[in-house]
């Protein structure tokens, strides 16, 4: 039993490096066409987006709306770092790696900047002030100078081999998990859901809600940052036009859709979101891209009414994914898949035994309670 | 003269940025809640006017159009999107209301394409006072927003509905026990924010008659950080929060360095207020409770 629950802590890794050395095979012996390219390169920064920020969203309860602002931070610093080593290294591996951990330190840098005035806001205070920094940042990029950031033309950065782009993409899809993953199963992550629960009940345990508040802002925007300066390889030209906040709210409808404080469901919801996205732009050209958005935002409040409407609690417990799976996968009313003690719960209906039982004590030996027990039984 | 010139479009500015943070102040202060689609009820407006003004022509007339459909559509949105919540964490209702924006600004895309409108609402010529050049909008704008935020604080103040609303917003529990309606009032507040939101679309399209489906969201973000900066819940903060705001718009503008990072300029005093008085300028301390 220890070990089916081991295994189910480390499914998604597996899957994940699974696919990916699928893909990176086909990649290897050119199989995937253009569109696979892009798809799994917006797969991977998408899933890297929507873990880091369900941590701040989902496990710490606070709305960061800036999400786009470290990943635009990320994108133009990372980027601008990438093509300064150009001469020096090429397109190598040394470059990505180099530029990513510098866009991922840099963004993690202004994460511990704006989670020092988050340590004070809460709720709805903090989402105003992290979708105002968000803003800031873009503004700063995209007013600065041509030669320094390109200013309103984008930032020029190289652009790597499609062809084992993704697979780094892939990567840090799973150092991500790893480090995400590990830290909400340890004590640190139980602090940090105890914030969440109730801040005052968490420090009064003695939990350093300092700490963990910028610990959390800053994982979550390295990580961000880090997706940025992939995001910055992907595209030949970076443009701050695209890091507004509805970008962030797209990562938060990744996050709410997956299901708040759940990383696998953050990861699948990415996903399927990506894949939505990329197939759908070519069929929906035009005008017609509205409706894409319009869906996501019915999505959004539907799921967010359902899941948190106290009015609906019960209606909830009825019609759950649990139960519509349980239903669909173990059967449960079926007997031929109950164990012989579940068949026999199940048949006999519950006042039937409660009136069974009372009336065997009624009928027990009814002169027992005349004859005093002497022997102690 | 310049600075007086400059002080002048401020007031008229934040005049607005006002009209729009009291929409918020007021459902944040009794509702507890982000409205965050309210700067999308301005939008809506916006397009009322421009559909109200080629049918019929009359600036007045489509105002009042656009007041009473954004009225109903306030209700509406409170109804069906945030009343189910109530009581939920405000984490859920802040994102549904961020969905009820996004829902409203892709509405209006498909119905009316994402090319931006003109509609010209009224034109006026400039006042000159000696040296003094001052728009006609201007002073509209500015007489409009004084008239309208006295008959607030004045209909807040003295009448049973404004105190009940006040009471509400105070402690809403004890206020239910002294038997006013809560629901009511909260669906009030609704209808006055919307009110004033369409108010504010007319004056912001008289400024500059683009209308586009984005229009209503960084204004309703820069009112909210004004309605921030004076102390969310307080009606006098957030007149007081907007009039700051324009003022720094207004004199940023003018400035040619430092014009496109006025955005920048005015978010960066949101988070220095709120590091150095993270309740607002006029906003009372909220001591959390177990």
């Amino acid at each position: 039993m220890k070990k089916n629950i081991k295994w189910n802590h480390y499914l998604n890794y597996i899957i994940i490096g699974a696919l990916t050395v699928v893909f990176s095979a086909m990649s290897l012996t050119g199989t995937l066409s253009r569109l696979s390219y892009v798809l799994l390169q917006n797969i991977s920064i998408a899933i890297i987006l929507s873990v880091s920020l369900s941590v701040v969203v989902g496990f710490l309860g606070e709305l960061s709306l800036g999400h786009a602002g470290f990943m635009c931070i990320g994108a133009y610093l990372g980027g601008k770092v990438s093509s300064l080593l150009l001469p020096a290294f090429g397109e190598s591996l040394i470059n990505v790696i180099i530029s990513m951990a510098v866009g991922g330190i840099l963004a993690a840098i202004c994460g511990v900047i704006i989670g020092l005035p988050a340590l004070r806001l809460r709720g709805d205070y903090l989402a105003i002030v992290t979708l105002a920094f968000g803003e800031i940042v873009r503004s700063i990029f995209m007013n600065s100078s041509p030669e320094s950031f390109g200013g309103s033309f984008g930032l020029q950065t190289p652009r790597y081999d499609r062809t084992y782009l993704f697979i780094v993409g892939f990567v840090v899809v799973l150092i991500c998990l790893a480090v995400i993953q590990n830290m909400m199963r340890s004590k640190h992550g139980r602090a940090i859901t105890a914030i969440r629960d109730s801040e005052i009940a968490a420090r009064a345990t003695g939990i350093n809600v300092t700490k963990y508040k910028l610990i959390v802002f800053t994982v979550s925007s390295f990580f961000a940052g880090v997706a940025g300066v992939l995001y910055s390889f992907t595209q030949s030209n970076v443009q701050s036009v695209n890091f507004s906040y509805n970008y962030s709210i797209e990562i938060l409808v990744m996050v709410v859709l997956g299901g708040m404080g759940s990383i696998n469901g953050a990861i699948i919801s990415a996903t399927l979101i990506t894949f939505l996205d990329v197939q759908l732009q070519t069929i929906l050209t035009g005008d017609l891209a509205v409706l894409q958005d319009f869906f996501y935002a019915i999505i959004l409040i539907v799921i967010v009414i359902y899941n948190n409407a106290p009015g609906l609690k019960n209606f909830r417990d009825k019609y759950n994914f649990k139960n519509f799976t349980e239903k669909l996968f173990k059967k449960k009313n079926n007997p031929a898949h109950m164990t012989d003690d579940e068949a026999k719960w199940n048949r006999v209906p519950s006042k039937i035994l409660v009136d069974e039982v009372l009336s065997t004590k009624i009928q027990r030996d009814p002169t027992a309670s005349v004859k005093p027990d002497k022997e102690g039984k | 003269m310049k600075i007086l010139e400059l002080l002048i479009n401020g007031l008229s500015i934040g005049g607005t940025y006002a009209m729009i943070a009291l929409g918020y102040t007021m459902v944040y202060g009794i509702a507890k809640m982000l409205n965050f689609a309210h700067g999308d009820v301005i939008m809506v407006g916006g397009y009322t006017m421009f559909v109200m003004m080629s049918l019929m022509g009359n600036p007045i007339l489509a105002l009042l159009c656009a007041t009473v459909l954004c009225v109903v559509l306030g209700v509406t949105i409170e109804k069906l999107a945030y009343k189910p919540l109530r009581g939920a964490s405000p984490l859920a209702v802040l994102i549904t209301a961020i969905g009820v924006s996004y829902l409203l600004q892709s509405t209006a895309q498909m119905i009316f394409g994402s090319s931006p409108k003109m509609v010209n609402l009224i034109s006026m010529k400039p006042i000159n006072i000696g040296a003094l050049r001052i728009e006609g909008y201007v002073v509209v704008t500015l007489v409009a927003s004084v008239i309208i935020m006295t008959i607030l604080t004045l209909f807040i103040k003295y009448t049973r509905i404004g105190r009940a609303m006040v009471a509400v917003s105070e402690d809403k529990g004890a206020a239910q026990l002294m038997g006013i309606n809560a629901n009511a009032i909260i669906t009030l507040t609704f209808a006055i924010g919307s009110a004033l939101a369409a108010f504010a679309g007319f004056f912001m399209l008289v400024k500059s008659p683009s209308l586009s489906n984005t229009m209503g969201a960084m204004p309703g973000i820069k009112a909210f950080t004004a309605a921030v900066i004076g102390g969310i819940g307080s009606i006098p903060g957030a007149m007081l929060g907007g009039i700051l705001i324009g003022v720094v718009e207004a004199f940023s503008l003018s400035v040619e360095s430092i014009a496109p990072y006025t955005d920048a300029i005015e978010f960066l005093i949101l988070i220095i207020i709120l590091l150095v008085r993270p309740s607002g300028i006029l906003g009372k301390k909220r001591r959390e409770k177990v």
